[in-house]
């Protein structure tokens, strides 16, 4: 048909513009960490080493994976307020059984694991909404690390300390960890054809239950991936502080969905970029770095922290309603 | 989690039986509680077979469509399949048999783009290279059915026009990859296409039918009944009523069967209209853009080609109105029902009412008696099915649920109102009831201004735009509404 030839070159016209706003979408997160890397930079030039970069990302790593819990659950279009409050458990057992009795922290990590799982499954089954749920998760997360560790205390084992503290060659760890945790997420959730089922049921679960698919299994799978990716940030987190806190981590909640939405997520469900999330999460840890750089007083940080979360997303916004 | 949908049972289907019947349902009910959607039904479906099934909004279609495809559990009755009985039943099992629907509410995740959705249906496009394999295995039958469609299958399906996604949607249900495709059921398949698609997708049918897929198609628009079909079936009330081969069946003993008589036109041809001055008049873009003139009491349609830039048109015309500073109070009622029409969560009171907020509320707050009397009245008026006016909106069928949003328009002090092609999917009779009342609303002097892409609907009109490529390009008014000239305007002239 005449018209449709007509349509057909403008459509391949307008096809680039979306592409290169779509990467700057994902490149915005990555902007500002390179703003920020190179403002730290131009106060403090010896941070620009690999001991600088040791020092400055040193406290990302379980945040990273904290954020990639909570983008698992994102996916799906449901939140999780638990998350935090679960690393803060899984750090307690780690300090506490890990060293002495490893067999029996990793029956409690697996059994945590599955009753995260079988609260996306209550979610599920009972059409609960995620947000109540999880919130309610989180109060028995807490209560039941407070029950195991009332005060900060317990230790880490010797491996995991020295495995945190572990310098690689070429770059320090947690960019190690950072670019392979986001390539794994890339390879997995983006480009891999489960990975599309996955993003499709947080998109449209009716149409993926109707092409055959369970999307109870769907979901019972996904909560159980986050809760694994949560145990590794507890795990991590402990190498590096080396003893279990109840409280250690509530902000990582908060934090992680902060670090989904800036690389790029939704809270639709079905619209999530790992290697977006992981930059975001690195771009969140570095803020607090950054102000301390600049001398902002303690008592301001975290105000100062979330207008940069707020400009940042305000960029993304503003940057996604120019796509459409 | 993802296991493999049951065993394969690879000889389900295999093979056909004595009587050669792909599908053979005895007396299959289903019902939601008290509410029986399906009364004992008989059914049955040979292999490369085009089967049409026509029948009220609610007779029960969609749910034997869906009892089929495996997505709704049958309450009682016999399903045979290629000559085996078959017992649960679940939409898992009808993918690994080769069945395949496409569904009324388009089934696409919006999120992924076409090669992502292709992938959903079909399990073996996985490992290396799926992304390739299925781009190859959507692509040509993209093209075989809608020859020069231009649809990037990189592109995500939420950024596609909604005409677009339903092509993808079609496209996507005719492919075929370790599983052998058996039969396709399409429920409203064109309600969203355009003209020549339909006509594209009309041809393939009867392609895939030379090939041993059978289809059953499901549509209000009769004669695509009539020229696809080899057997049709009517269904009213849960039950089939009718069945009957369709060489030498038409259109209107199709329509007595359906239980509702087919109205000849009484238009008042050539109301002296054009007298008093326009109460809304809206300049096209350019020259070539005609100026738009809505009279007290007049029926104006937009027609063309679906996607010429009418929808457009009727949003600019209501806000344009909505800003004049001497505004008539208008009412746009959407077509897309689900993002733009109803809120899914509400009753039908609630969903009908909002449009009239400002008319119920006494000292700031709303008057419930009041808003239930209005929500009453008006669903009386359009003959909504519904036990109750505090019936979630949602639990309707399509058609009574695009009455509650015309219901809102009616309710409401609106003097204009806008369409923006709202029977898409209504059966006939409900399309009847709604013309005589559009056209008894318009003698009280209100003004109608309405997008559809259905021919047979101008001809309430007293004068029509015909829009290609963005513009009204072409203004039809009385007795020169008629299908021919419309066509020939929405193609351009006789050069097409």
């Amino acid at each position: 048909m005449s018209d449709a030839a007509a349509r057909a070159p403008a459509r391949s016209s307008s096809k680039a513009r979306p592409a290169l706003l779509n990467a700057l979408q994902v490149g915005l997160p990555a902007i500002a960490l390179l703003v920020m890397l190179a403002i730290i930079f131009s106060i403090r030039p010896a941070a620009m080493s690999y001991f600088g970069f040791h020092l400055l990302f040193k406290l990302s790593v379980p945040l990273v994976f904290a954020a990639l819990a909570q983008m698992m659950v994102i996916m799906l279009g449901d939140i999780d307020l638990s998350n935090g409050a679960f690393v803060g458990l899984i750090t307690c057992v780690t300090a506490l059984y890990l060293q002495d009795a490893p067999a029996l922290a990793l029956l409690c990590y697996l059994v945590l694991i599955a009753v995260y799982a079988g609260f996306g499954l209550l979610i599920h089954s009972r059409q609960l909404p995620s947000i109540i749920v999880t919130l309610g998760m989180s109060f028995i997360w807490l209560g039941i690390a407070v029950i195991l560790l009332p005060a900060p205390g317990g230790s880490a084992p010797a491996w995991l300390a020295s495995f945190m503290s572990w310098q690689p060659p070429l770059m320090p760890l947690s960019i190690w960890l950072a670019a392979l945790a986001a390539l794994a997420g890339h390879l997995v959730i983006s480009r891999s054809s489960y990975g599309v089922v996955l993003r499709g049921a947080g998109g449209n679960p009716r149409a993926v239950e109707r092409a055959g698919w369970s999307v109870i299994g769907i979901r019972v799978a996904v909560y159980a991936a986050a809760g694994l990716l949560a145990c590794l940030a507890g795990l991590t987190l402990t190498g590096l502080t080396t003893s279990g806190d109840a409280n250690v981590a509530p902000a990582y909640t908060l934090l992680g969905v902060g670090a989904v939405i800036l690389g790029g997520g939704a809270f639709t469900g079905g619209v999530v970029s790992p290697v977006g999330t992981v930059v975001g999460a690195l771009t969140l840890s570095l803020a607090g770095s950054l102000l301390s750089f600049l001398q902002v007083p303690p008592t301001w940080q975290i105000g100062a922290q979330g207008v940069i979360l707020f400009l940042v997303l305000a960029g993304r916004v503003l940057l996604s309603e120019r796509a459409r | 989690m993802m296991n493999d949908p049951t065993s394969p049972k690879k000889d389900v289907a295999e093979t056909v039986n004595a009587d050669g019947l792909l599908i053979e349902v005895r007396d299959v009910r289903k019902h939601y509680d008290a509410v029986h959607a399906l009364g004992g039904v008989d059914f049955h479906l040979k292999p490369g077979e085009v089967v049409g099934l026509v029948g009220h909004n609610g007779a029960g279609k969609s749910t034997l469509m869906n009892v089929l495809a495996g997505t709704v559990e049958r309450s009682g009755g016999s399903f045979r399949l290629g000559g085996r009985e078959i017992g649960v039943w679940s939409a898992a099992s009808a993918q690994q048999a080769g069945l395949r629907c496409i569904f009324q509410e388009l089934s696409l995740c919006a999120n992924l783009t076409s090669a992502e959705n292709t992938r959903i249906v079909h399990r073996s496009l996985r490992g290396l290279g799926w992304r390739r394999r299925a781009r190859q295995v959507i692509g040509p039958v993209l093209d075989e059915i809608f020859p020069g469609h231009g649809i990037d299958l990189d592109r995500k399906v939420a950024d596609l026009p909604i005409g677009e996604r339903q092509m993808v949607e079609i496209a996507r249900a005719f492919t075929q990859t370790s599983i052998k495709l058996r039969a396709v059921i399409l429920d409203e398949p064109t309600s969203a296409l355009g003209h020549e698609a339909t006509e594209q997708l009309l041809a393939h049918i009867r392609r895939a039918a030379g090939r041993g897929i059978a289809c059953i198609l499901i549509t209000h628009r009769l004669n695509e009944i009539l020229a696809v079909c080899d057997r049709t079936v009517v269904m009213v009330d849960g039950k089939v009523v009718a069945e009957r081969t369709t060489p030498g069946l038409t259109r209107a003993a199709l329509v007595e069967l359906m239980g509702s008589i087919e109205r000849p036109r009484d238009r008042s041809a050539g109301k002296a209209a054009s007298v008093q001055a326009p109460v809304i008049r809206h300049a096209g873009r350019d020259t070539a853009d005609l100026t738009i003139d809505v009279g007290k009491g007049e029926i104006i349609g937009f027609a063309g080609l679906d996607g010429h830039g009418q929808r457009e048109r009727l949003r600019a015309m209501f806000y344009a109105a909505r800003r004049q500073r001497e505004a008539l109070p208008g009412a746009y009622v959407a077509g897309d029902r689900g993002s733009e029409g109803v809120f899914s969560l509400w009753s039908i009171a609630d969903n009908l009412t909002i449009r009239s907020l400002n008319a119920l509320t006494r000292g700031g707050m709303i008057s419930s008696a009041a808003a239930r009397k209005l929500a009453e009245t008006w669903s009386d008026r359009l003959k909504v099915k519904a036990p109750s006016i505090d019936t979630p909106i949602l639990s309707l069928s399509g058609g009574n649920q695009q009455k509650v949003l015309f219901a809102r328009a009616l309710a409401s002090d609106a003097q204009v109102i806008f369409l923006d092609d709202p029977m898409r999917g209504v059966d006939v009779g409900t399309k009847q009831e709604v013309y005589r009342l559009i056209r008894a609303e318009a003698e009280n002097g209100r003004s109608f201004v309405w997008y559809t892409t259905e021919l047979e609907e101008l001809t309430n009109c007293e004068r029509i735009y015909v829009f290609r490529e963005g513009r009204a390009a072409t203004r039809l008014e009385g007795d020169a509404i008629e299908t021919g000239r419309i066509l020939q305007a929405s193609f351009g002239g006789e050069h097409v």
